[in-house]
């Protein structure tokens, strides 16, 4: 069955990885830029991990026949440097130009500090300056009600921002409803501990409907499975949905919100 | 589905997880020293399943959120815990 991973950090990931994805069925992978599991000590770091993102790594997933996409900032757990996050912003406009990046993302919260804030408000000034998709994180276990509430007010309160241009990534029970309220799409990252089970995901989109939704596994250095989205749709079947309910899902969704971009071209 | 496929579905693993609270408690407590704010939130967030309640999976996870307002000064460590100190 055909799929979209909207969500993966695949310059984490091993070849293998990209053969397994396309072997069940993976169209195009989307890479926001993120944590690389430590602080890296320059601008210059950003300058080398935007030219990965761009010109590298699309050349590794072409090889398993894998269109790849990414996305640009400095994430959450390096913006407490807010001069560094300044610099790194001044960085991404060079990059906005190249033929496979659909918008600015991951950015967000992590501890919900006044620079975290601080950072994501400049970021979400350069989408709008540039009218760039924007694709947020939001914050891990206990943080995340609070962070989601934090960044929903900031995107809310800036008119240029347009909801349905914006997908709130790793919503689970109790911050998914807000985020569709707001108009916004939301993304359910599927992990084996910390987000949300196939089966959980499956609950919510029982629940809350499959509009404006979607699933990624972001699978990266961590403790992640880069097929969580096609086993969730095996699950999904065994929940009894039917194959254009889980296509819309897993591939007719994420498409829909990421051409958006001019720059999302799927395959013939 | 049926409740009765609910149940065929995913009884087995929704026991096999029971118990592995149960045993976690039990090694908690057969453990030397203190609570700490992860495990009361965690006794806390049990109760949420207890009776005929709805949403018993958001108000778990409401109760082991953060549910103050205001952005901290200064994010001093990277990491959650799972839990916020009450």
């Amino acid at each position: 069955m055909k799929y979209i991973e909207p969500h993966a950090h695949m310059v984490s990931r091993t070849t293998d990885d990209y053969e397994r994805m396309a072997l069940a069925g993976c169209e195009a992978v989307c890479e926001p830029a993120f944590w690389a599991g430590f602080d890296r000590s320059s601008v210059n770091g950003f300058n080398d991990y935007f030219s990965q993102l761009t010109e590298h790594e699309p050349k590794r997933a072409a090889k398993f026949g894998l269109k790849h996409f990414c996305w640009l900032c400095i994430n959450s757990k390096e913006a407490e440097d807010v001069k560094l996050a300044e610099e790194v912003i001044a960085l991404i406009p060079k990059f906005l130009g190249r033929e496979n990046v659909l918008g600015i993302g991951e950015i967000g919260l992590n501890k919900n500090s006044r620079n975290e804030l601080r950072v994501l408000e400049m970021q979400v000034e350069l989408a709008a300056k540039f009218n760039q998709l924007i694709l947020v994180h939001t914050p891990h276990l206990e943080d995340k009600l609070k962070g989601t509430r934090l960044i929903l007010d900031v995107l809310k309160n800036d008119k240029r921002i347009q909801p349905g241009r914006v997908i709130i990534d790793h919503v689970e029970e109790h911050t998914v409803e807000m985020v569709l309220d707001c108009g916004m799409w939301a993304g359910m990252t599927l992990y084996p501990q910390t987000k949300c089970t196939p089966a959980r995901a499956i609950d919510i989109l029982e629940t809350y409907g499959r509009e404006n939704i979607w699933m990624n596994s972001a699978c990266d250095w961590g403790v992640s499975d880069p097929l969580a989205v096609p086993k969730t749709a095996l699950e999904m079947r065994k929940r009894g949905h039917g194959g254009s309910a889980i296509e819309k899902i897993i591939f007719q969704n994420p498409k829909k919100f990421l051409k958006q971009s001019k720059n999302f071209k799927l395959g013939s | 589905m049926t409740r009765q496929q609910i149940l065929d579905l995913y009884f087995l693993d929704a026991r096999h997880q029971l118990i592995e609270i149960a045993a976690f408690l039990d090694r908690v407590e057969r453990a030397e020293g203190k609570d700490d704010f992860r495990i009361k939130s965690f006794r806390a967030a049990l109760a949420k399943l207890d009776g005929k309640k709805k949403n018993r999976a958001k108000n778990v996870l409401l109760t082991l959120s953060d549910l103050t307002t205001a952005p901290i000064a200064k994010a001093t460590a990277k990491g959650a815990t799972g839990a916020y100190p009450k």
